[in-house]
């Protein structure tokens, strides 16, 4: 009951936030129907490929999530979070490649395939303890958050803010983008990790297996959005409007503003490490191209688009634009990059609260008017 | 000193070291002001790149007074206010909040809960939240993340906002959106923040700056109010707003004080005559 409350309560006030969870339950229900169940002659049957990449979109939408409570809410800008993604997906791609066993083209019991190559005779020891499950699902999050820590325990202590903050949070993920290229670091460099096959015993290529991806990124999706929902509506969330708007004021009312940049950056910084192990298993391959600098811009263009400072605003920004991705890659290809160029002018000239911000004003229009 | 001495010094068993005293949380509880003065700026010296924005400071400001500082532009006002609260760090002097806490070693965060609270030259509000919530934000409680994150109003600390919303007049304004607020209303609000606080001592940075007639006299009736409960430090440009307000007045000058006393008396006082005027 008292959990019942307290959903409520964080929901309350927030039609958007109903209307978005209510879509997303909706479609828990639908797709796994609409794949497993109807048949493949139906014209309603949803493919495989489709349901990954739906479950694809919805860890990018994660991950868009969390940078729009850096940002949006905040008012740091990270153009970094790419790189908490990746340390995610890496840490899941770890226990994934633990779990080929013998089955990799060396057939080496205990050594990736990359490292057999390499001539390696044992596992380096940051590699121990990711054969098992959960304390590979703890790394996910913490090797992000602790990476997050650290940088903003440096940086927000020494007050760097703005622009500057968010040329090192580039430089952040190129450092380790070339870190992670290098075969010396033990995590595949170039070609990264891949060839995965089974994750806790289900096999990676069944559709049931899909699905089941699928329906843990929803609700990944679902928890983290009530949970920064929660951290928005509660007084420390008000605190953190505070921060973004008068930094200043904020610091000379008592509030240490260092911890509390530092404490919703590493949350972020976590979630976007669930969003990025969520991510790796339903495309197969986590390579250091994640860490490109150029990604982290790209998700800055989502949470513009689909409108910053009101979380599921960065889920419709995610869903669109890489639908959109995925349409003109395939048919016109050399326009996308034009298109996204154009599409975050537009935005940013005349929609600086986003598609979200575009759509309420629209709508306190028409009440206004039909008041009238 | 040799190293016996330093032994002695050590072992001396009347003494208790920074180190090993548990330090309590800073409070306005805790302040002592038996002797007087609130706030002793000694001798302070603050320089940038050579120029010295304050020179040889020494100011002292009685518990529960009103006092008004003025001076030409670069005198020193708000390099003054910065040193107070900690946002610039003295190169000389000291700076003591009460007898016993030393101002030049705390952190800003905790300056402003040790009961030192302070409007911005501009005003400086949270504009994307309501005027209710501008005003529970600075409310003395406990202001760490975890304890922020669960907190709820209780009906105490709801009166208290509800009381500061009258005094300086914004109760009909209560969840407006703090940014719609006309620019008086705004340094008001900002006012009201330093209230919830609780402080012993509020520094008011150009509190009429652009603000009509009405508004000024409104302004100078909430700062007399104030002052005897708080003591209040006013910088200042409008003359005729600090003859309506101030019992004493400090004239600053090149970064220190030129004279002090009485509206009429400074005015009358030759050297402040000529920095004002020129020679």
């Amino acid at each position: 009951m008292a959990s019942r409350g307290l959903l409520l309560s964080v929901l309350e006030h927030d039609r958007g936030g109903k209307i978005f969870l209510g879509i997303l339950v909706a479609s828990l229900v639908v797709v796994p129907i609409l794949n497993l169940a109807v048949p493949e002659s139906s014209p309603f049957h949803l493919s495989t490929f489709t349901v990954t990449l739906l479950g694809k979109y919805l860890s990018f939408a994660l991950l868009a999530m969390a940078l729009d409570l850096v940002w949006g809410y905040c008012g740091i800008l990270s153009l970094g979070h790419a790189a908490f993604f990746a340390l995610g997906g890496y840490a899941m791609g770890m226990y994934l490649m633990r779990q080929i066993g013998d089955r990799g083209v060396y057939g080496h019991p205990e050594l990736p395939d990359f490292m057999v190559f390499l001539n390696w005779q044992e596992l380096p020891w940051y590699w121990y303890g990711f054969d098992q499950f959960w304390f590979a699902f703890l790394m996910m999050m913490f090797v992000p958050g602790l990476l997050a820590f650290i940088f903003g325990w440096l940086a927000f202590r020494s007050r760097v803010t703005g622009v500057y903050l968010s040329i090192i949070t580039q430089a952040l993920t190129y450092a380790l983008m070339l870190a992670f290229f290098r075969n010396e670091m033990g995590f595949g460099g170039n070609n990264g990790l891949t060839d995965f096959k089974d994750i806790l015993g289900f096999n990676l290529q069944e559709d049931s297996t899909r699905v089941g991806l699928f329906i843990a990124t929803a609700l990944a999706l679902a928890m983290g959005y009530l949970a920064c929902r929660f951290i928005v509506r509660s007084k420390a969330g008000r605190v953190i409007v505070a921060v973004r708007d008068a930094e200043d004021r904020a610091r000379f009312l008592g509030y240490k503003v260092e911890s509390y940049k530092l404490w919703v950056f590493t949350f972020s910084a976590m979630l976007a490490g669930l969003a990025g192990a969520l991510y790796v298993p339903q495309v197969g391959i986590i390579n250091p191209g994640e860490f490109s600098p150029l990604n982290s811009i790209e998700l800055v263009v989502w949470v513009a688009i689909g409108g910053r400072g009101t979380l599921y605003g960065a889920v419709v920004g995610a869903l669109l634009v890489n639908y959109a991705k995925t349409f003109f890659t395939g048919a016109l290809p050399e326009v996308w990059l034009f298109a996204l160029g154009g599409l975050f002018v537009v935005v940013t000239l005349f929609l600086p609260r986003g598609l979200v911000g575009l759509f309420s004003k629209v709508r306190s229009k028409a009440s206004v008017e039909g008041a009238t | 000193m040799s190293g016996l001495d330093t032994l002695r010094e050590t072992m001396r068993r009347d003494r208790v070291f920074d180190f090993v005293a548990r330090r309590e949380p800073i409070s306005s509880e805790r302040l002592d002001t038996r002797h007087g003065p609130i706030l002793y700026l000694e001798s302070v010296t603050v320089s940038f790149d050579g120029f010295k924005a304050l020179n040889d400071l020494t100011l002292y400001i009685d518990d529960g007074e009103l006092r008004c500082i003025i001076g030409p532009n670069g005198a020193g006002k708000t390099t003054m206010m910065d040193v107070i609260t900690g946002k610039t760090r003295p190169d000389e002097g000291t700076v003591f909040f009460g007898q016993n806490i030393d101002l030049t070693r705390l952190p800003e965060p905790e300056i402003a809960q040790a009961g030192i609270g302070r409007k911005f030259q501009k005003p400086t509000i949270f504009e994307q939240l309501s005027v209710f919530e501008n005003l529970e934000l600075a409310m003395a409680t406990d202001k760490r993340v975890w304890p922020s994150l669960v907190m709820r109003l209780s009906s105490e600390q709801r009166d208290r906002i509800e009381e500061v919303l009258n005094t300086v007049g914004l109760h009909a304004l209560i969840y407006e959106r703090a940014g719609k607020l006309s620019h008086g209303q705004k340094q008001w609000l900002e006012i009201g923040m330093l209230l919830m606080q609780n402080p012993r001592l509020l520094l008011v940075d150009e509190p009429v700056a652009g603000m009509t007639h009405q508004e000024v006299e409104h302004t100078a009736e909430l700062l007399t109010s104030l002052a005897g409960k708080h003591s209040v430090v006013v910088v200042e440009h409008d003359m005729e707003f600090v003859r309506s307000i101030a019992r004493t007045v400090t004239v600053l000058h090149e970064g220190h004080v030129l004279a002090e006393g009485d509206m009429d008396e400074v005015q009358n006082d030759p050297k402040v005559v000529e920095v004002y005027l020129g020679s």
